[in-house]
């Protein structure tokens, strides 16, 4: 398998294309919204009551086209919220995987090169996790935060606390995958012969192993991003997220749901909309992913 | 991996399982929710009237409010003055609590002495009570320290307790809420009133039952009453929607009109005797929670004006309460005696320069920057208009850091203390009074304005110390003075006092809307007082 092979199945996937351009677009967007927003949301000072609860410009002739996709009851611009939500959504995705990846991979490599007893002990923590969805690990770890410290603390780190939420919730899969991987590399004659010429198993584990079991890893970690947004968006959603005085595209869904029957759709939908869109082309993208290295499915 | 989705699906089920009880045989059971939970079983633990007002519904009051809020027999069935400082109350005979003893001048006596001692929040409806003796097992008497026309007003909101049932259960004294403590009555209650308590789980449901051995004849049709706290207001209006709960109150302001155009749904509305304001610490030589030190800004009457011409009652109306609020200026709503139409005038508001040269005057040329305490499920929008209040003030360079919490952690960080009056930890903060227990304005004084004093009992529920020697005297002359014109005239001026002082910042009067289900008749007082008596489920 080389390079051209991906690059190949990806140019002749239509659907592949579409997702990663989306993707590319909406990344783009929302780490670029300082810029392109055209208001800062949440900054008190640039808000004003008298624009509160315009409808979308498109639908409704007393929309404004300082507010292309309406505001909120407060008279926030809910196109510049939903790119500033976007990147936070996105900053928690990334940073929850990137835990959930290091905390695992470490994981799998100590078990699957030491095996035995430091083996067994791990896989079966990872076992025991296995059979609890992660919101709920996610909720779980969260909800003990929030006892340990006080409210007005919590808003403060909220981002920290929901980022190790789901990258504890997320480590099983990773370590469970690496650890297959190495069970298989460390009996090559490149493993052996860098132990006989008396590497560290630190040194065999990075430099040696590690390389050759990225793959699935990426994989994991692509589709999982996904899983991340959409985990985020629950648990705000539910409450126990990100706050509203920085709120990720979960936290502005739950803002807009309390007034969607009263027919303020656009505070919710635009919002929703975006996290589909967002999760449905990272899904697409890591479905590929996984088709294009996996030998066996070409 | 997608496994997660499902159990999200299942979690969300979980916690609207709790709303959609098994239905029982009889059909008479009432559900009804509210954004949050009574913070206590204990009658005395706070003023507060959503507290007051389900406690009331296992304790009966010595004289109790019928529909018109007129004042009518309950425990006592004969009650008045002997002379200007001597009230009597004759007992009714043959009561008994629920728990089978019978009810005697003891229970009053102990009642009256537990809701003015320590622990207790409800003490400031007894600062003209000299003392409470008992004369006989059915007669009480009562003695003041001045005349006091309006005892019997404000002890309409008085539960009383079994004084057997308190010393068994080692809860003589209240449990002191503002210092988050709980005793037994925190989470029991047994009273004489039409319903009993079967099941109380904190922030989960609370069960009620009807006392069979109620005095009174029932006019309710109830077997069971189930309330639950649903701090999501789309969750609530949905429940309503899908008849799972039969009843919610406050109904947002966003979700009135949906409501009216459902067929299955009635929705009761009327403007409330509350205002809801906001408040300042003007006590403290430095704030708790700002950047200023060694000085208090809000003791600057410049600042407090900045605040109070900067904040547009009339934007919040429109957008953030959708038109169903009442503005005001004044402490006091239409409708409660002493209200002064006249300076119910808000000033004009100020341009963010002139706010902000106001400031400078002041010595605060860059603003400053200061907490807030809100609460987010106890007056309607709460959280939405303290939201609005700091974008505006951020306007005028006062950055505002907003904590909307619920009302249980917010009343503990705002209140006074109620043992030794000091304050409590809040800058400023946002606080909703009715003077529901006497209907006239001397009751908001007495509360809210007066200068805080734990031995007069005055100004317990002034949080922040506003302070004005000449309001207080005026205060106490109103609240002896008999001569109608007389009392009108001291009326307005200490109103004028404590407007020009811009001592608070009065928002407006929210709009009171209850919606229940078709087959539901109850009664919607104008004091937002919800007694289950007078529910009745077809």
């Amino acid at each position: 398998m080389t390079d051209s092979d991906i690059w190949w199945s990806f140019k002749s996937s239509p659907l592949t294309v579409t997702a990663a351009v989306a993707t590319i677009l909406i990344v783009a967007i929302a780490f670029l919204s300082p810029v392109l927003a055209p208001h800062t949301p949440f900054d008190p000072a640039t808000l004003s009551l008298s624009d509160g609860l315009k409808p979308p410009v498109l639908i409704s002739p007393d929309g404004d086209w300082t507010f292309p996709l309406g505001t909120d009851d407060q008279g926030r611009d809910i196109l510049s919220s939903i790119m500033y939500g976007t990147r936070l959504s996105l900053v928690v995705a990334i940073a929850s995987v990137a835990v959930a990846m290091t905390i695992g991979i470490a994981l799998g490599l100590i078990s699957g090169y030491f095996g035995g007893a430091v083996d067994a002990v791990i896989m079966r923590i990872a076992d025991v996790q296995l059979t609890f969805p992660a919101i709920l690990v996610a909720l779980l770890i969260d909800g003990v935060v929030r006892t340990l410290i006080s409210v007005q603390r919590h808003d403060e780190i909220a981002l920290f606390v929901i980022v190790g939420a789901i990258g504890l919730s997320f480590w099983v899969q990773y370590a469970r995958t690496v650890r297959g991987s190495v069970l298989v590399e460390k009996n090559k004659e490149y493993v052996q012969a860098a132990k006989v010429i008396g590497l560290s198993p630190l040194v065999i584990m990075v430099r040696h192993v590690l390389p050759n079991v990225t793959g699935p890893v990426l994989v994991i970690a692509t589709i999982n991003l996904g899983l991340a947004v959409i985990t985020e968006a629950t648990l705000s959603f539910l409450g126990v997220g990100l706050p509203s005085t920085q709120p990720s595209l979960g936290t502005l869904i739950r803002l807009g749901n309390d007034v969607l029957q009263s027919g303020d759709w656009w505070i919710t939908v635009f919002p929703g909309a975006t996290l589909a869109a967002l999760v449905l082309a990272v899904n697409l993208l890591g479905d590929w992913l996984r088709d294009a290295l996996n030998p066996k499915l070409r | 991996m997608f496994v997660s989705l499902r159990h999200t699906v299942a979690l969300t089920a979980l916690a609207c399982a709790s709303l959609s009880m098994a239905p029982m045989a009889n059909a008479k059971t009432f559900k009804w929710a509210n954004s949050g939970d009574v913070s206590s079983m204990d009658p005395y633990a706070r003023q507060e009237t959503f507290l007051l007002t389900f406690t009331a519904n296992i304790y009966d009051p010595l004289v109790r409010r019928n529909k018109e809020l007129k004042l009518e027999p309950a425990l006592a069935t004969k009650w008045g003055q002997t002379n200007p400082t001597t009230w009597f109350f004759d007992l009714r005979e043959g009561v008994k609590f629920s728990d089978g003893t019978p009810f005697t001048a003891d229970d009053v006596v102990f009642s009256i002495n537990r809701a003015n001692g320590p622990g207790s929040n409800v003490n400031g409806n007894f600062s003209t009570m000299k003392e409470i003796k008992k004369v006989n097992d059915h007669r009480v008497e009562v003695t003041t320290t001045v005349p006091d026309p309006l005892l019997a007003d404000k002890w309409a909101s008085i539960s009383i307790m079994s004084k057997a049932w308190a010393e068994k259960n080692s809860a003589v004294q209240p449990a002191d809420m503002v210092k988050n403590e709980e005793n037994f009555a925190t989470r029991n209650a047994m009273g004489t009133g039409p319903f009993m308590l079967k099941e109380r789980r904190a922030g989960e449901k609370t069960i009620l039952v009807p006392n069979p051995t109620w005095w009174d004849k029932p006019e309710h049709n109830l077997t069971e009453v189930i309330f639950t706290p649903v701090p999501n207001a789309a969750t609530r209006i949905a429940a309503l929607k899908a008849g799972d709960i039969d009843m919610t109150y406050e109904v947002p302001p966003a979700d009135t009109d949906s409501l009216k155009k459902d067929a299955n749904i009635k929705v009761l509305e009327g403007p409330e005797t509350r205002v809801v304001f906001l408040g300042f610490d003007q006590e403290r030589d430095e704030l708790v929670e700002s950047n200023v030190k060694g000085k208090n800004p809000f003791k600057d009457k410049r600042v407090r004006e900045a605040i109070h011409r900067s904040i547009d009652v009339d934007a919040i109306k429109r957008t953030v309460m959708r038109g169903q609020a009442f503005p005001t200026n004044v402490m006091v709503a239409k409708g409660i005696n002493g209200y002064t139409p006249d300076l119910d005038k808000r000033p004009a508001l100020l341009k963010p320069e002139e706010a902000k040269k106001l400031l400078a005057d002041a010595g605060y040329p860059n603003g400053f920057e200061v907490g807030m305490d809100c609460p987010n499920d106890r007056y309607v929008n709460d959280d939405k208009i303290c939201q609005a209040v700091v974008s505006m003030l951020a306007k005028i360079g006062v950055k505002v850091n907003l904590r909307a919490q619920t009302r249980n952690l917010y009343f503990a960080k705002i209140l006074r203390s109620t043992q030794d009056g000091k304050p409590n930890n809040t800058s400023f903060y946002m606080l909703g009074w009715s003077p529901a227990t006497t209907y006239d304005v001397h009751n908001v004084f007495e509360q809210i304005i007066q200068t805080p004093d734990i031995k007069t009992k005055k100004g317990l529920f002034n949080a922040g110390g506003y302070s004005n020697k000449k309001f207080d005297e005026l205060a106490n002359a109103v609240e002896v003075e008999t001569d109608k014109a007389k009392r009108d005239a001291m009326i307005r001026e200490a109103t004028k006092i404590y407007v020009d002082d811009y001592a608070y910042v009065p928002l407006h009067q929210q709009a009171l809307v209850w919606a229940t289900r078709k087959n539901v008749d109850l009664v919607q007082p104008a004091d937002n007082n919800f007694p289950l008596r007078w529910v009745t489920v077809k």
